[in-house]
């Protein structure tokens, strides 16, 4: 591994924070969102499963721009959130976890759905007859057995939100130390005279980090499913 | 004691039964798609009775004209499932270990040693259900129902899944559970030989309807 600048580490410490905030906090919408598209029946889900899967259609900087208009310090829920629990999103590192969860929630949404879809239903009737209401049927029986979906939505997000730019640098802009993630940090140094080698030192980090992430995907994914299988 | 009066329209088929039975092992006897399952189905609280009323032992699990529906995890019924549907997640022990762990009682480590020997499942506690043979999954199945203590037993055709072989090994367990334990049973069945080994009582159905409700000579009428 090369040896990174202060500046570097800055901006991969950065990457691994914004992806994984970004990711715990998309996931238990994921699960919320995903278990209403597998299993609910009201109207307008066509319309939320579309909303779920815009950020993948939307040109990035569409995104990164909505963003800015509603959760900037003066759009309608940036404000809100900023006069009563003093939350801000604008220019910050939080920000830069906003767009990141946003742009991979519908990758972190699909495999929890597919794994919500094709649960045995009989197995959770078969809980409540035992005594488990549906709560803890959900957590008991449910839950467990969409792992391996739950385990490839959140490294399929990680991984997203690790490598996220173009809705980022929109809305958070590329600040050294708040906001520059190895992305952005990469696409700076490409702009400078002799910017060449950090730049290169960061792609082979990228591609460490997104390999690691899919060995790990892959790993637990079969840890998981060996569960279910017997070991 | 359970008293039963339900109708329901599934599909084509129009359940209209109305029957009681006490003790013992009770054996809803008939044709498939007499409406067996759906019927058992309902007394468990998983599938709704258009109209009508369900009542065991003098507490009203079901009632349309009161609005009355007791949901599933409070009714304490025990269920033994034709494909035994034990939680692929779990261990065998798990598995048992289930309904106690949901009802938040205490761990009782002689009850949960009775059934699993009078079962023959000790051996088989480390293991996941896919590790399992069909007559032992069924098994496990029949002591995870029994140890949540049920107030009534339901078994919808629990050796249909089984080949020939694995049938002889589960009836045994049961005409035990029939003599050893005072839980009634309702046993689901169209196969009149496994009825008469096991039954005390026979409700003969047959496209949703009650034909005749007696002893096991009813199951000689049926031929």
């Amino acid at each position: 591994m090369p040896e990174l600048s202060p500046a570097e580490w800055t901006a991969v410490e950065l990457s691994l924070r914004i992806a994984l905030v970004a990711t715990a906090w998309a996931l238990p919408f994921g699960i919320a969102i995903g278990w209403l598209l597998a299993r609910g029946k009201f109207w307008g889900k066509t319309v939320l499963d579309g909303l779920v899967h815009l950020p993948l259609v939307l040109p990035p900087v569409v995104t990164g721009y909505l963003l800015l208009m509603w959760f900037g310090r003066k759009g309608p829920v940036g404000a809100f959130l900023y006069d009563h629990f003093g939350v801000v999103f604008a220019f910050r590192w939080t920000g830069a976890a906003l767009a990141s969860g946003v742009m991979g929630f519908p990758l972190l949404v699909r495999p929890i759905r597919l794994a919500l879809e094709t649960i045995d239903r009989r197995l959770e009737d078969a809980a409540a007859t035992l005594g488990a209401n549906p709560a803890l049927v959900f957590f008991s029986v449910t839950l467990p057995l969409a792992l391996p979906g739950i385990i490839a939505g959140v490294l399929l997000c990680f991984a997203r939100a690790l490598g996220e730019f173009g809705a980022t640098i929109t809305f958070v802009s590329n600040i050294p130390g708040e906001t520059q993630t190895i992305s952005a940090a990469i696409y700076t140094f490409l702009q400078i005279p002799d910017g060449d080698a950090a730049a290169g030192r960061l792609v082979v980090v990228a591609i460490v980090l997104s390999l690691a992430a899919l060995i790990a995907a892959e790993w637990l994914g079969r840890r998981a499913s060996a569960r279910f299988h017997g070991e | 004691m359970l008293a039963l009066e339900v109708e329901k329209q599934l599909g084509a088929l129009r359940l209209a039964v109305r029957f009681q039975i006490a003790g013992g092992v009770t054996a809803l006897f008939g044709p498939s798609g007499a409406g067996k399952t759906s019927l058992v189905n309902m007394i468990a609280g998983l599938l709704k009775p258009d109209r009508g009323c369900i009542m065991l032992d003098n507490t009203i699990l079901f009632d349309a004209a009161k609005a009355i529906n007791v949901p599933s995890h409070r009714r304490q019924i025990g269920y033994v499932f034709q494909e035994g549907r034990l939680f692929p997640h779990l261990s065998v022990r798990q598995n048992l270990d289930y309904g106690r762990r949901m009802s938040g009682r205490r761990r009782d480590p002689t009850e949960f040693e009775r059934i699993a020997s009078l079962l023959g499942i000790t051996h088989l506690l480390q293991r996941r259900p896919r590790m399992l043979s069909g007559g032992e999954r069924q098994r496990v199945a029949i002591g995870r129902a029994l140890l949540m203590q049920p107030r009534l037993l339901l078994l919808d055709e629990p050796l249909a899944s089984l080949d020939a072989g694995h049938k002889g090994e589960i009836l045994p367990y049961l005409v035990r559970l029939r003599d050893e334990a005072a839980i009634p049973m309702v046993y689901v069945s169209h196969i009149a030989a496994e009825v008469r080994q096991i039954a005390t009582t026979v409700v003969r159905l047959d496209e949703g309807r009650v034909l005749a409700a007696g002893g096991l000579e009813l199951l000689a009428e049926a031929g």
